[in-house]
């Protein structure tokens, strides 16, 4: 079964047959065919074995495909963290106009868009403190990278040194080696401690050389950074950028960027408004008015229209790949504008004070679940003496591998972080089960 | 057709909808179990109820034109219909999972990655497929890293240096070239607005990394003598990439694979209907040809007996993704290459091609460069195109991409794609004519059924104003 009068070919395609002759004779061809301008020599004419399926049998079969996955409570975070998303957030995004919409290259027709976008670099100015916010970067890992090439890009004196810390994901390190080796810098990592940056091993790493320090917080242990503003010194000292890694939740709550001396801030702003998907997610990156030419990405101003009421549109057009080719801040291009704007609505809907309380609730679960599992014997919980959000590290006497295997086959997800280490991240999506979590846990840590 | 695009606006003063910040602004003073010096002070976001947002939000929804507003023209963006139900299959529970889940309880997302894979490989005619890179250009740095690491791994990886652009490239093919650290040569076209062979067996040589190439290029013109092309290209020991912006054009009837590309990007967001978001998510995966395999990111997916698992390729690149890319995006693509297959996928790009000839036939713009295929690129003429697209918004019709490429002046590069009736077509070209037929002074005035009028861009630029905070400066 198709809907409308494509019984043949592609479902939305809607030509019939006479429209399709008539449309041939009015072209002056006698079939299709005769407008493919294709050499013989390359023509294809296999097939690609590809069956073709109703809406409601693809539907099925996919719905059966994913539901081969297990459904796991997921006690897992490390990078990617799922919160309880509004269903407005859906309801709205999904309104075709937002969704089915391109890049906004004709503002008097975008306004919709362009003011939302608006709104979303205006939260994560209000959140951050810096005063530059773009319209998105993929995910956290490429805002990282690409931070790390405005560094080398706005330093006036040259260098070559990208600084992490140790902890950093390898996913992440990765894709900034990935970003940085083409411009000829190199990453190098710091030591960390007790989770958190080794602020002597930093001191010892930091020269002239250096471009760019990194740091996160929270860390990728869950650890809360407690020396941000010395880190920020001591890359301004070598007048290195400081660039900072966080999220919109963590930022509600946490000392603000701005206060502890960050140039850049970066992240992945789909902690609201998607659910884990897999590790989709959104790029934050905001920094200093300063860079603004800079800057990677789309900016979203303000302007007026010929009757001299505000307008908005993009702007700054002429650092972009469209214009500027291979001397533009960035090669990117599509973005995630939609993802942006379902963060935004869901800001929104939270609020200031709603924020607030999602974030200090990150502290608090966290808190009561390490106490929980500290009191099973053979766990030690947190291991890191440190103050934490939404995850934390435990030790466990057994070794984790068979802990973390059990837990799965009990229905349980979590992360294995070393031979006696687990990971666990517990936020408002999982506090349900976290009395469930515990009992289980003391049954398969024994 | 006329069209008056939503606008709300207060009756106070000229603004329309509010921002949130006008609406209501709250700051908190925030309060913590953490020690202060941990936290901040204070923090100021609107405070609003749920229905407040949600006219909010609907308000702005009426105030943008997407592809189910009415046509969308946009040539090489292929802005064509979204198919509804792969929004709920990608909203299915099984669909969002952590991406550090074990591949034991993930076997669902595995198999589906896994079948996109093979999908992806068999339409571009390629031997292996990465589904990570998050978007197009993001398609385009990760070859260009897979093509540096073979040119490595052959002892040429100093030597071969540059990478070689046509001048009607898109954008994003130089700005990738220039980030993996490559020396843009960029190629002047043939008069007959196709590659110039003896202009590029001039420009390869020793220090040729790579060459991107578009085809149907951006006039919508097949690159006949590609076969020439991957033969020069391959003597001088580059290899050819596969720019796959215009894929709708070929799928059924042509394969990168076959043609001698080495390496290709798809945008699923493009020849594959996923909706375009407002500027994103995309999603670019790469496919390569087998000896490039063992470069592409990790991990890849593969079925060994009736299990699918992980893998890192040999010799892998790493990560252009911190996980797995735009993953719901590719959720939505290979439900929609499923719902398809090989008949629609063939009967869409005929239809797409179909609908640019006759478009073409029934607008009195000159287009300077025949034959074409998806998409072609008419010349506004005396007028100037971006006042054309302004007008065009007046009847209702998104505007074709303007002055671009620069090889046809006062460019409007049109593709109607395959969705469009006969009708819709017809008026497509009415719009057209009519624009064609008015004076200066209309077009420099336009748009005036717009949400907002003209919009001064300079301003913006010259005044920059990027968030709510600088409104009252």
């Amino acid at each position: 079964m198709t809907g409308g009068n494509a019984s043949t070919g592609s479902p939305y395609a809607p030509h019939t047959v006479e429209e399709t002759a008539a449309m041939l004779d009015a072209v002056g061809v006698e079939n299709a065919e005769d407008l493919f301008d294709i050499p013989d020599s390359v023509r294809f004419d296999g097939e690609f074995g590809i069956e073709k399926h109703t809406e409601q049998a693809s539907r099925r079969k996919l719905e059966r495909t994913l539901g081969e996955n297990r459904n796991l409570t997921e006690f897992l975070g490390r990078g990617q963290y799922s919160h309880y998303v509004p269903s407005l957030v859906d309801h709205i995004a999904d309104r075709s106009e937002f969704l089915t919409s391109y890049t906004q290259y004709q503002p008097e027709v975008t306004q919709g868009f362009l003011q939302a976008l608006f709104e979303y670099q205006s939260m994560l100015v209000e959140l951050t403190g810096l005063e530059i916010a773009n319209a998105s970067m993929y995910d956290h890992a490429t805002a990282l990278a690409e931070s790390a090439l405005l560094a080398s890009r706005v330093r006036r004196t040259s260098g070559t040194k990208v600084l992490v810390p140790e902890y950093l994901l390898p996913g992440r390190r990765s894709v900034l080696e990935n970003y940085t080796e083409g411009p000829g810098l190199v990453v190098e990592a710091f030591a960390t401690d007790d989770g958190n940056v080794d602020l002597d091993s930093l001191a010892e790493s930091m020269d002239d050389d250096v471009v760019m320090v990194y740091a996160e917080n929270p860390t990728t242990r869950g650890t809360i950074e407690e020396n941000l503003a010395t880190i920020g010194d001591l890359a301004h000292d070598h007048e290195a950028l400081f660039c900072l890694g966080t999220d919109p939740v963590a930022l509600a709550l946490l000392q603000r960027p701005i206060d502890v001396g960050a140039d850049v801030v970066v992240g992945d702003a789909a902690t609201l408004g998607l659910p884990a998907s897999y590790g989709m997610g959104l790029g934050l990156f905001a920094t200093r008015e300063e860079f603004v030419r800079q800057v990677p990405g789309r900016l979203v101003g303000v302007s007026e229209d010929e009757d001299d009421n505000r307008a908005f549109t993009l702007t700054l057009q002429t650092r972009e790949q469209h214009i500027r080719r291979e001397r533009a801040t960035s090669n990117i291009c599509t973005n995630q504008a939609w993802v942006a704007l379902r963060t935004a609505i869901h800001i929104a809907y939270l609020g200031s004070s709603g924020l607030v309380e999602l974030a200090e609730r990150c502290v608090t679960l966290a808190d009561d679940l390490a106490e929980r599992l500290d009191d099973i014997s053979g766990v030690q919980a947190p291991v890191h003496d440190r103050h934490h959000f939404r995850e934390f590290v435990a030790h466990t006497d057994q070794p984790a591998p068979p802990i973390v295997s059990d837990l799965e086959e009990r229905g349980f997800a979590v992360h294995e972080v070393g031979e006696h280490e687990v990971q666990v991240c517990v936020t408002d999506v999982n506090e349900h089960a976290v009395g469930e979590f515990v009992t289980l846990f003391q049954e398969v840590a024994r | 057709m006329r069209y008056t695009q939503a606008k709300w606006e207060r009756e106070s003063d000229d603004l329309y909808e509010p921002l949130l910040s006008e609406k209501d602004g709250n700051a908190v003073e925030v309060e913590s179990s953490l020690p202060d010096e941990l936290t901040r002070d204070s923090l100021e976001l609107p405070d609003l109820s749920e229905p407040e947002l949600a006219r909010h939000y609907t308000r702005l929804s009426q105030m943008n034109y997407g592809i189910d507003s009415g046509p969308y023209p946009l040539g090489s963006c292929t802005m064509k219909y979204n198919p509804k139900f792969t929004e709920d299959v990608a909203a299915l529970p099984g669909a969002s999972v952590h991406p550090d889940r074990s591949e034991g309880s993930v076997q669902g997302t595995l198999e589906l990655m896994h079948g996109l894979q093979d999908y992806l490989a068999r339409i571009g005619g390629m031997d292996a497929v990465s589904l990570q890179p998050p978007a197009g250009a993001a398609g385009e740095f990760t070859g260009i890293l897979v093509a540096k690491a073979f040119h490595e791994a052959n002892g040429e990886g100093d030597q071969r240096t540059e990478i070689i652009v046509p001048d009607s490239a898109h954008g994003t093919n130089p700005a990738s070239a220039a980030l993996g650290g490559y020396d843009v040569v960029e190629l002047p076209s043939a008069g007959d607005g196709r590659v110039d062979l003896d202009a590029l067996s001039a420009a390869v040589g020793d220090s040729t990394a790579l060459f991107m190439l578009t085809n149907p290029n951006t006039l919508g013109l097949f690159e006949r003598d590609i076969e020439e092309i991957a033969d020069i290209v391959h003597d001088a020991g580059g290899l050819l990439y596969y720019d796959g912006a215009n894929l709708n054009a070929l799928l059924g009837r042509a394969r990168p694979g076959d043609m001698g590309f080495d390496i290709m990007h798809y945008n699923v967001h493009k020849t594959f209907a996923t909706p375009h978001g407002g500027g994103g998510p995309g999603a670019g995966p790469i496919g390569v040809d087998e000896r490039l395999a063992e470069f592409l990111p990790a991990p890849r997916v593969r079925k060994v007996e009736t299990r699918y698992e992980r893998f890192d390729p040999a010799r892998t690149i790493g990560k252009v993704h911190g996980f797995t890319g735009n993953w719901l995006v590719l959720v939505k693509t290979y439900a929609y290459i499923m719902r398809l297959g090989d008949e629609g996928l063939s009967d869409a790009s005929e239809k797409a091609v179909l609908n640019a000839n006759y478009l073409a036939s029934q607008i009195e713009y000159d287009v300077p460069f025949d034959p074409f295929h998806h998409e072609f690129v008419a010349s506004a003429g005396d007028q100037d195109a971006a006042d054309v697209a302004k007008r065009m918004l007046d009847y209702g019709v998104h505007p074709p991409t303007t002055k671009w490429p620069e090889i046809v002046s006062e460019a409007l590069m049109t593709e109607p794609t395959e969705i469009e009736n006969r009708e819709t077509l017809d008026e497509l070209a009415q719009a057209f004519n009519a624009v064609a037929a008015e004076d200066d002074e209309t077009l420099a005035s336009a748009p005036e059924t717009t949400t907002a009028k003209r919009i001064d861009q300079a301003s913006a630029a010259r005044n920059l104003r990027l968030s709510w905070q600088t409104l009252d400066e």
